[in-house]
């Protein structure tokens, strides 16, 4: 029989039995939905994760520091020091950093306490370098006002409890200026004995510095909910968050400068550590390997992903177990629906064969009767289970809000979840049609006829 | 379409046995018939004499348990099931005592069945069942289901879906038998009809006498499976 007769004919048959081909579809969407909902529960729980960590920037980053030699024994210092044949951490080798594919930014850690002036009161905090490439990461996600207009702007962005200081209603700072005084590092001539060095090199200190006190009015852009983070030691304990490279000009004195200054091992202004930021996490081992080679220390937390990687897979085989059982349920279901169908039809049956069909067309009309049931209820089970999806989303989004939390997607359908979910529905009953199939092609012409 | 020699079915020592606990059924027992191209032949016997399982032998229905069976050119019992349900498809039509309209289907798509089966292109098959409904003339009841139809009616629909795809053999078993014997006559008239205009091979089974002596040209006699006569009427 041709494909289209026969298709024409599996859909009358199951159109006159309505009532029983949509309960048996409707189990199978059941088992579809709830295959959908527990595996999309387990993608978004896994997404969710990734995209919290992978903006902590923990994962997306590898520290590089010159390469260090370990203490030998017990009575030295516990505090490591440059290898003496290590290649300095300079702009040199910043820039081959930069080079390196994948790279998206490499930047020092400018971090350096201050004291802001707001109304006449001065307040004491710490303000932090944001590099450019902070607000495509999902850090600055749902910060009130705007992040920086440009990387060189004289804008700050406020994390919510400084703000609070400031202000009782903080939102009102946005378009507001604050002046700030910081102490500015000023290069010394070089002394005959060799340079010191600061953490930052963007000035030249290399024969020590001086300490001078200095203003600088910043605009307030945004106010920021959450801590953001950029790498190990990142922005955590910043407060007061400026553009990287403003920061960097400003010069301004750090908490460790003082111990780099008398650690001086290269007459070029080196740094202390520079974080270096791969497109995806999944990226940082081969930059990570690339600086090695280079001769530097580095540091990431590679191993801790391939870990999480490793705890969702199982867990996401997991849900799919409990997913299938509801969907082996369905399974009984369309054979039972199809045995049925081979008794009420056994004189059909005869008739067809006695009309010159063949054992292969009978076996592939309940077959494609099966294949329908599967594709449609696989579609709506995909429906069922995004609508389910959705609920849970909401539901979540609600209960968080009123703990005052930030809502999160814990659900996600992504495309080739919804085509597997179909594929999967089709192939299982399939070969739920298998036995009723053979059942009915095996059906002797003659016995079947008699049937009453 | 002959098996040779000008014969549409040759049946040779076919038997056919069942098993019913340990009881041996011989329903046909060691038969042998020639059955001529264009001939009307009528199986005749009382109930249990084997007439219907013959026929089912020879339309391929069934298999026999011994002998042979020639239709086609070909034996029947070494034909495989795909070769065999050919055979049905385009060699042989069939009528039943009962019709065996499917109910869910209007009188055209009952007709057009068999052409589906026969993979006959869809632009031809609306002309074969118009062709088929004229020749029984039923023509101006194709949106009607067999529900709607009387026995008579059913009968004919019956009739147009065995012709439908222009066999050369046309079996009935008991085509009479669920119809008054006004209606029944009316359904030998067309078979006798159809034989003489289209040369068709009829094989019938019934069992009154009197309708296979009217209507048949050749009366073969069964009981207990075995061959009782075989005349030809003069």
């Amino acid at each position: 029989m041709k494909a289209s007769d026969l298709a024409e004919l599996a859909l009358r048959n199951l159109r006159e039995a309505i009532l029983r081909s949509s309960l048996t579809t409707l189990g199978v969407a059941v088992g579809v939905a709830s295959l959908v909902a527990w595996l999309s529960l387990g993608i978004g729980l896994q997404s969710l994760a990734t995209k919290r960590l992978s903006n902590s920037g923990l994962f997306d980053t590898v520290v590089v520091t010159q390469r260090r030699s370990l203490p030998s024994s017990r009575r030295q210092p516990a505090e490591t020091s440059p290898a003496k044949d290590a290649r300095p951490l300079d702009d040199d080798a910043k820039k081959d950093f930069e080079k390196l594919p994948n790279v998206v930014e490499v930047y020092s850690q400018i971090r350096f306490p201050t004291e802001v002036r707001f109304n006449g009161n001065p307040y004491s905090t710490i303000v932090a370098g944001i590099p450019a490439s902070s607000q495509g990461n999902g850090s600055f996600d749902g910060m009130q006002g705007n992040f920086f207009s440009s990387p060189d702007a004289d804008e700050a962005i406020l994390q919510i409890e400084f703000a609070r200081d400031l202000s009782s209603q903080p939102n009102s700072l946005i378009g507001k200026d604050v002046m700030l005084r910081y102490a500015e590092r000023q290069a010394l001539p070089p002394s005959t004995e060799g340079g010191a060095k600061g953490s930052d090199s963007t000035d030249d200190n290399a024969g020590g510095f001086s300490i001078v006190p200095r203003e600088k009015t910043l605009h307030i852009v945004g106010i920021i909910e959450t801590e953001p983070a950029a790498g190990f030691g990142g922005f955590g304990s910043g407060r007061l968050l400026i553009p990287q490279n403003v920061a960097s000009t400003l010069r301004a004195a750090q908490v460790n400068d003082l111990r780099d200054a008398v650690r001086a091992t290269s007459k070029k202004p080196v740094y202390a550590s520079l974080t270096v930021r791969a497109k995806t996490p999944s990226m940082v081992e081969g930059i990570e390997t690339a600086i090695k080679n280079m001769g530097f220390g580095t540091f990431s937390l590679l191993d801790a992903t391939k870990n999480l990687r490793v705890f969702f897979t199982i867990f996401d085989m997991l849900l799919f177990i409990f997913g299938s059982l509801a969907l082996a349920v369905a399974t009984l279901g369309i054979i039972n629906t199809l045995v049925m169908a081979i008794l009420e039809r056994r004189r059909e049956i005869g008739i067809l064969k006695a009309l010159g069909a063949a054992d292969r067309d009978v076996k592939q009309l309940f077959f494609v009767e099966a294949g329908v049931m599967g594709l449609l209820g696989g579609i709506l089970g995909v429906g069922f289970g995004w609508l389910v999806g959705r609920a849970v989303t909401i539901g979540t989004n609600i209960y968080l809000k009123r703990q005052s939390l930030p809502s999160a997607d814990v659900f996600s359908v992504p495309w080739w979840l919804v085509l597997s979910a179909i594929g999967i529905a089709v192939l299982v009953s399939l070969v739920a049609g298998l036995y009723p199939a053979s059942r009915a092609a095996r059906l002797n012409p003659v016995e079947a006829l008699r049937y009453e | 379409m002959t098996t040779g020699n000008g014969f549409a079915v040759r049946a040779d020592r076919v038997s056919r046995h069942y098993e019913m606990g340990t009881a041996l059924i011989r329903a046909v027992d060691g038969v042998t018939l020639e059955i001529r191209a264009g001939e009307f032949v009528a199986l005749l016997g009382s109930s249990g004499s084997g007439k219907s399982t013959l026929l089912n032998l020879m339309a391929g229905l069934d298999r026999p348990s011994g002998g042979a069976i020639f239709a086609n050119g070909r034996n029947l019992s070494e034909l495989s099931s795909l070769e065999l349900a050919r055979y049905r498809s385009r060699t042989v039509g069939m009528v039943f005592q009962s019709f065996n309209l499917l109910p869910r289907m209007t009188l055209e798509e009952n007709v057009e069945l068999p052409l589906r089966l026969a993979e006959v292109d869809r632009a031809e098959r609306g002309a074969r069942v118009q062709e088929s409904l004229q020749r029984v003339r039923l023509e101006k009841r194709l949106g009607h289901r067999p529900s709607e139809m009387s026995g008579g009616e059913q009968q004919r629909a019956a009739l147009a879906r065995a012709l439908v795809n222009r066999p050369t053999i046309l079996f009935a078993d008991e085509p009479t038998g669920n119809l008054d014997s006004a209606t029944g006559e009316t359904i030998m008239l067309l078979l006798k009809e159809i034989q003489q205009n289209l040369g068709m091979t009829i094989i019938m089974v019934t069992h009154e006498r009197p309708l296979a002596e009217r209507f048949a040209d050749r009366i073969v006699a069964l009981a207990d499976g075995k061959l009782l006569s075989d005349g030809v009427k003069s």
